[in-house]
């Protein structure tokens, strides 16, 4: 007889174990369902490999991917540990994308070391006002802040179409929805002439940054400790509403950061092909790494690594797009799954009478 | 502690995945290397030194029906040809990810790459640059170079005949468009549509509804769903699900396909559908590629006489007399004479856009932004 016990202390390097366990679980299952679609499974695993870290180009391409994921991450992480939960990185994205073109565009002839800066400073006050919205109606309102930070994200995507199409269309366009390009001192570079830019050294900064802001800070402490709710917050004499909006604009600021970085250092111009859903798979990096920031840059790095190498398995095995998102869902149910066995364990009991 | 462990916990793991994987790999090296080698000898027996490898990418599924569908039945006109092999990604993003896909294409050795979605613009651009060896063919844009040339079709001519059954077919005279994106492609299939509507029936009024996605189609039932709440009682659409038509058929209207035949997904509903017919296009420029007479920097428009655009078998409640006129206008179209666009053409506000005894270049139509009379909706 098996039973279901709850730990007593932490299960010393547990969550190797289950992360581990986990991964060749689900990996092996990946590997079962390309089997099932007369495919050499084993040649798929390679290929997904290769794809991943085989070539110095496919690391570039999962670093590209893992900036923007990362700060939505960050940001979301930031507002989870304190029990907000702000399903709205989408839409403080788009803001901050919306704060970097507005910059871009309005002053199109400063140099980089000034235009690159404002740019950034717009998009974190843009994405972290547009984040305060949720906050501000949690607190006055209590509106429920799942809902309005979801609908927000429509609302933002929307304001980003109406620029677009409208006001910042290029008239050079054919009337096609994007801005004009930006000029040279509102594209974030390469690091020394490659692909990979400047935007990871931001990451890192941000990401330690925010680290030491939550570990050694007394507000950051006071941050963690009121992620108890509102009423330990209270008891502790903590000012329970100023640290909501902080946490919310901080959050909003983050995405606003990635959504900047994205515009200026990928595209190079605003268009809406600019969305596509990092904001939402933010949520989940943010829970596969436990909303530590750490773990959270190698959580963004280990998903970006499955969606460039899943491309590239369809890509030289010919099997459906589905089946990435597939091999994604059951990869990241197991990971989570198995974050059962971190607070419970199973023991064998012996029968009894 | 506790956290502590927490934090160098998963990175260790990680780390120690990496490591594992790493340990695996010599004897995947083996065998990755033989792989290549292996497919090509099967696809490509004998004598075949100079295959031509062609490269497709799709902003949706394949699916069975649709936009991607409709490309992808190109692709494997392409891929029965004996000299010529294929591979394809679908449902790539359009922006930063479509450019990783094309690079990877043109690492994988294609000679030829068909980007088939607008978006697909400047990261075409930017990849051509990089890999001036391969050739780049990028559908619905505007932009080329010595590598790239761009293509598509005058897929207006078959939305103006689907018009003309529209026009016919309607009682409430409110016909149904759901729309992808305010774009001059889009645009000027909803003109052309109403034009033809308008042409068979002058009472007639074309609802536009935006989507803003090319492929959601819970999103796109919706879209269908409230236009025909509104009094619709013809359905067509700019998306690349059958989505609409089911909305159609649930409600007892009739609806029009696009991209391919979409009868099948809603028999009772479906007259017809405007589609598209890529084949013999796609083979002719592999052909070009093999001979070696491709061309980059140039922008080529097909149209129904070269086959590529086309309308779908009319469905059995398209009574004969509005075939015949349908059938007499195509064989107008068949035979070149395009006057879809021919002025006079007046705009929403009722102002004359085309004048009389002039057509629109392809310029013109290219950038296509405003609505004919006709058309209720905003072109943002």
């Amino acid at each position: 007889m098996l039973k279901i016990r709850k730990r007593e202390e932490p299960w010393k390097w547990g969550a190797l174990v289950v992360f581990l366990g986990a991964l060749l679980f689900s990996l092996v299952l990946s590997a079962l369902l390309l089997k099932g679609q007369g495919k050499d499974a084993l040649y798929g695993m390679t290929v997904l490999w290769q794809g991943s870290f085989g070539n110095v180009w496919s690391l570039e391409d999962v670093l590209l991917k893992a900036i923007p994921l990362f700060l939505c991450s960050l940001g979301v992480a930031v507002a989870f540990r304190m029990q907000i939960w702000n399903i709205g990185a989408e839409g403080q994205f788009a803001l901050g994308a919306i704060g970097a073109t507005w910059m871009a565009l309005a002053f199109p002839d400063l140099p980089r070391f000034v235009l690159l800066p404002l740019m950034f400073i717009m998009a974190f006050i843009l994405g972290g006002l547009w984040a305060l919205i949720p906050a501000v109606l949690r607190l006055k309102l209590r509106v429920n802040e799942i809902i309005s930070t979801l609908m927000l994200n429509y609302i933002a995507i929307l304001l980003l179409d109406y620029l677009v199409f409208g006001v910042w269309k290029d008239p050079a366009s054919f009337g096609f929805p994007m801005t004009p390009e930006f000029t040279e001192g509102a594209i974030i570079p390469g690091i020394a002439g490659g692909r990979v830019h400047w935007g990871i050294v931001f990451c890192v900064v941000v990401g330690s940054g925010l680290w030491a802001f939550m570990r050694f800070t007394r507000l950051g402490f006071e941050l963690t400790a009121s992620g108890g709710g509102a009423r330990v917050a209270r008891y502790a004499k903590i000012r329970y509403g100023m640290l909501v909006l902080l946490v919310m604009g901080l959050s909003g600021g983050f995405a606003g950061w990635a959504g900047c970085v994205e515009t200026s250092a990928v595209l190079n111009r605003l268009q809406p092909s600019l969305m596509v859903g990092y904001g939402y798979t933010a949520i989940v990096v943010a829970w596969l790494a436990r909303l530590e920031p750490l773990n959270i840059a190698f959580a963004s790095f280990f998903l970006a690594a499955l969606r460039v190498g899943v491309e590239n398995m369809q890509l030289k095995l010919q099997i459906p797009a589905a089946f990435g998102t597939i091999m994604e869902g059951i990869i990241l149910l197991t990971v989570l799954a198995g974050q059962f066995f971190l607070t419970y364990k199973l023991v064998r009991k012996p029968r009894q009478e | 502690m506790k956290k502590l462990l927490k934090l160098i916990g998963l990175p260790a793991a990680l780390l120690l995945t990496l490591s594992l994987f790493a340990c695996g790999e010599p004897p995947q090296e083996e065998k990755k290397a033989e792989e290549p080698a292996k497919t090509e000898e099967a696809q490509a027996p004998a004598e075949e030194a100079n295959v031509v490898k062609v490269g497709f990418i799709y902003v949706s599924p394949v699916g069975d029906a649709g936009y991607s569908y409709a490309h992808d039945l190109g692709r494997q006109a392409v891929d029965a040809l004996p000299y010529a092999t294929s591979k394809y990604a679908e449902s790539v993003p359009e922006g930063a990810d479509s450019e990783r896909v094309l690079r990877n294409m043109a690492r994988e050795g294609m000679d030829i790459i068909f980007a088939t979605s607008f978006g697909y613009m400047d990261p075409v651009m930017k990849v051509a640059k990089e890999f001036p060896e391969t050739k780049f063919m990028h559908c619905s844009g505007f932009k080329k170079g010595p590598n790239v040339s761009n293509y598509f079709g005058r897929i207006y001519q078959a939305r103006y005949l689907t018009g003309l059954i529209a026009g016919s077919m309607t009682k409430t005279n409110k016909l149904g468009y759901v729309a992808a994106f305010p774009i001059p492609e889009v645009i000027r299939g909803i003109n052309a549509f109403a034009l033809g509507a308008r042409q068979a029936n002058p009472e007639v009024k074309v609802h536009v509804v935006w989507t803003k996605t090319w492929y959601d189609p819970a999103l796109e039932k919706d879209a269908a769903k409230s236009l025909l709440d509104s009094g619709c009682d013809v359905i067509t659409q700019h998306q690349d699900s059958p989505a609409a038509q089911e909305a159609a058929q649930e409600a007892g209207a009739y609806a029009i396909g696009y991209n391919s035949d979409m009868s099948s997904f809603a028999p009772k509903a479906n007259l017809t559908s405007a589609i598209w017919n890529w084949g013999p296009m796609y083979v002719k420029t592999v052909e070009e590629i093999r001979d070696g007479t491709w061309k980059g920097d140039q922008s080529t428009w097909w149209s129904m006489k070269d086959g590529v655009v086309d309308i779908a078998p009319m469905g059995a409640m398209v009574p004969d007399d509005v075939r015949s006129m349908v059938n007499a206008e195509k064989a107008e179209l068949m035979a070149g004479k395009d006057t879809v666009f021919a002025g006079p053409v007046k705009n929403q506000a009722g102002e004359v856009a085309i004048a009389e005894g002039t057509t629109p270049d392809d310029g013109a139509l290219l950038g296509m932004d405003w609505f004919v009379e006709g058309v209720v909706g905003t072109t943002n």
